[in-house]
């Protein structure tokens, strides 16, 4: 393995590693907060219960998202410091101002952990409120910085060298927008089904039924507004690349020719020797409707770009194709679901139900993943876009290899440990939380 | 605007030093309790920090953001040339923020606990000895942007005993401020004797690791004396802070606690004052005389001036809060004693 690859790999690794446990550490405080919202106005000590199981995922999932984020924004500088030597004054305010909401989110989860009975309990209600609010600023923040690298403005780019910087300019690229509103209705559903599929699993099991049923139906409903908004942002998403990085979108759709009314191209290896699409289906027009509105419009291909600018194809046409059909998949269990909760009250104990949210545990966070693939691999070979190449932004240190493979095995080994806690912590719910009388920790 | 960023900068790293600092200690302290007292060690400890433990921590990422956004030159150099020890410090905040949570929320009380201590106390030794070092080899000299080899290029230009010293001392100055800190908050008289004894063990151990630095700095041609004892600013820090240091004693004896913190927390401050002041702006020293300056390897104005604006509003909505954190939980800490 060489340097450049095992960089990449270190980076995708603690990317994809981070992405879970943010994403879990902003949407669990507002699932939190709306059973303790409940338990506050009806007084059903059940809500509390669930409120303060949440919390402790939280607090676990919290404290490891901010270690895994703290590694991320040396790993910046380890391992890309050529490109973090011009990019830092330039996409730096996002992630300035993320550092507040970060800390802001850390004080409010001091507070919202230890504050039981100490204090009113509105306030105390509010300071839970406070964590999902910045954490889920947090995220927009760090996306918006992430989509400068697509979509890089604030500068000038002159002779190599970067000028007349306005990072203001640069924070409010042209991509941050789709990207985050994408990313955080993505980190609704993916949590929502993760968390809703362990509760559901329990019900099945028929283990501490009432406990878990409430606790299913915060998550669940979440989960499918979530799944139902998400082919919405979506689209924005897909004419949004489509008009700022059409290599992007060609390797998104293989689309190795350039072609007026575009067919839309559902599965399928593309073959790029050939210049074709095998065993895919193909609908005529629609990649141009859906990316421009117009059926006929032109999509540029592989052949248009420069070879040296064409994203590795095959990972990320998979890679997308997968979101989609992992997207629609649940899109089609919120509107189930939907049609449950309003219509057909008695479907909701049903096996066959239990078990599609069952299945449906991890394909959230397989999109999550599948999608960020596609948003990174998709801008390769830049680092940032039609600026600068990943390959010159490497550190000269040599054997990153080995640094890879120990934060692989960190990383592994956690996941085990998270995984194996939160095992133990549903496995425990009886003995905590199953006795009405049980009030403080 | 350029010096506000630097004075967040440095007020970042000085309460890194000040509340992460005594995080760390916590650990250290853990580590070198006997086993029968180690569960006792322990609740003082979440008491004490639980609360705002997430928060100590989040001065680091303020650090390293300003560096990064506003002095980038200076973040890319250093985190190339030392990347090695950076690593390490990082694998020790991973097993360490990890295992403190694991430990504490675990939902079964079991031999697991026993790895997450046996984790979080060894982490809790080695992050900030390597911040130590990675302090120490800022200033020592050796580290060169074109490196002939790898191991003058990436190992040398940090491990010598100089740094190794100036992370010793890191270490010793968390426990100590751990102590200190602790002693406060411990419930029972026998308790208090045990943090009380800890905090002069853990002076002394700091005294120690002091005087090594200097010996290091000697046999490394690192001019340590000059640079604190060369001006006012030094000579005054050092002497307030020695003085500071017979009142905490005295005090310590007498077993009169309450200002006992703010004495530790002044000490550490002046030397984090001496340190930095000699140097000031020039906060990483190059192999062959040339450094890097805050003054002069910053971004271009308009950055800085969003990050200035940036850091004011964010301390607005952070300092008030913290505050108001700090606040509450000490007065209900207070009340748990007095019960």
């Amino acid at each position: 393995m060489d340097n450049f690859i095992a960089a990449r790999s270190q980076m995708a690794l603690s990317l994809g590693f981070h992405i879970i446990f943010s994403c879990i550490g902003m949407v669990m405080p507002f699932f939190m907060a709306v059973s303790h919202f409940i338990y506050l106005k009806t007084g059903n000590v059940l809500y509390k219960n669930i409120t303060r199981a949440w919390s402790k995922g939280v607090a676990i999932f919290f404290a490891t998202g901010a270690v895994s984020g703290t590694v991320l924004s040396f790993e910046l500088g380890l391992l890309w410091p050529a490109f973090m030597e011009h990019a830092g004054p330039i996409f730096g305010m996002p992630f300035s101002l993320e550092g507040t909401a970060f800390f802001v989110e850390a004080i409010a989860l001091g507070f919202y952990l230890y504050g039981w009975d100490k204090f009113n309990k509105w306030f105390h209600w509010a300071t839970g409120v406070v964590v999902g609010v910045s954490g889920l600023l947090s995220g927009i923040l760090v996306v918006a910085a992430n989509a400068w690298m697509n979509n890089p403005k604030g500068f000038d780019f002159i002779n190599g060298a970067y000028l007349n910087i306005d990072p203001i300019k640069a924070m409010f690229n042209d991509a941050w927008f789709s990207q985050a509103l994408h990313m955080c209705i993505a980190a609704f559903a993916a949590t929502g089904f993760a968390v809703a599929g362990v509760h559901a699993l329990m019900i099945y099991r028929k283990k501490n039924v009432s406990f878990h049923a409430g606790a299913f139906r915060i998550a669940a409903i979440f989960a499918c507004v979530a799944a139902i908004l998400q082919p919405l942002s979506g689209d924005i998403s897909a004419k949004n690349v489509a008009r700022l990085q059409p290599a992007k979108l060609a390797a998104m759709e293989a689309v190795l020719k350039t072609e007026t009314s575009a067919p839309l191209i559902i599965g399928g290896i593309p073959d790029s020797v050939s210049g074709q699409v095998n065993y895919a289906i193909k609908l005529p027009g629609m990649l141009s409707y859906m990316a421009y509105g117009d059926f006929n419009a032109t999509v540029k291909g592989y052949d248009q770009i420069p070879e040296d600018q064409h994203p590795p194809l095959l990972i990320t046409h998979i890679s997308f194709q997968l979101m989609v059909a992992l997207g629609m998949f649940m899109l089609l269990i919120a509107l189930l679901y939907l049609v449950i909760i309003l219509k057909k009250k008695s479907w909701q104990k049903k096996k066959w139900l239990l078990k599609l949210f069952i299945l449906a545990t991890p394909l959230g966070f397989i999109a999550v993943e599948a999608g960020w693939t596609v948003t990174e691999v998709g801008r390769q070979p830049w680092i940032i876009y039609g600026i600068m190449k990943t390959s010159e932004a490497v550190t000269p240190m040599p054997g990153i290899p080995y640094t890879f493979y120990i934060f692989t095995a960190v990383y592994l080994s956690l996941s085990f440990v998270v995984i194996f806690m939160l095992y133990r912590q549903i496995k425990m719910v009886d003995k905590l939380y199953d006795t009405p009388l049980y009030t403080t920790s | 605007m350029l010096y506000v960023v630097v004075s967040f900068l440095w007020v970042s790293l000085w309460f890194y030093l000040l509340f992460g600092g005594a995080d760390f200690g916590a650990g250290i302290l853990e580590l070198f309790t006997r086993t029968r007292n180690k569960s006792r060690t322990r609740r003082t400890m979440y008491r004490a920090i639980g609360p705002i433990w997430e928060a100590n921590h989040m001065w680091l990422i303020i650090a390293i953001v300003i560096l990064f956004v506003g002095f980038p030159a200076i973040y890319a150099t250093m985190s190339t040339a030392l990347h090695i020890p950076l690593i390490i410090m990082l694998l020790g905040i991973i097993a360490r923020g990890t295992a403190f949570a694991f430990r504490h929320y675990d939902a079964v009380v079991d031999d697991m606990q026993q790895l997450y201590s046996k984790i979080f106390t060894w982490s809790s030794l080695i992050t900030p000895l390597f911040l130590g070092i990675i302090a120490g080899s800022a200033v020592s000299g050796k580290i060169d942007t074109t490196p002939e080899n790898f191991l003058e290029g990436y190992i040398f230009n940090w491990l010598d005993w100089f740094t190794i010293a100036v992370g010793c001392f890191t270490v010793a100055i968390c426990a100590f401020l751990a102590a200190v800190f602790l002693i406060g908050e411990a419930t029972g008289e026998k308790d208090k004797r045990r943090f009380i004894a800890k905090a002069k063990t853990s002076n002394i151990a700091a005294f120690v690791a002091g005087a090594l630095v200097f010996i290091a700095a000697r046999y490394e041609d690192i001019p340590l004396t000059s640079w604190i004892f060369g001006n006012w600013v030094g000579r005054l820090s050092i002497l307030s802070a020695s003085l500071s240091l017979v009142l905490l004693w005295y005090l310590l004896g007498k077993g009169k606690v309450k200002i006992l913190p703010l004495l530790a927390g002044f000490q550490v401050t002046m030397i984090l004052l001496s340190v930095t002041y000699v140097h000031f702006p020039k906060i990483v020293l190059l192999k062959g005389g040339n450094y890097l300056s805050l003054m002069e390897h910053h971004g271009e104005a308009r950055t800085m001036e969003s990050l200035g604006w940036a850091l004011l509003i964010g301390s607005i909505f952070i300092l008030p809060a913290l505050f108001y954190l700090l606040y509450s939980f000490r007065k209900s800490a207070k009340k748990l004693a007095g019960s």
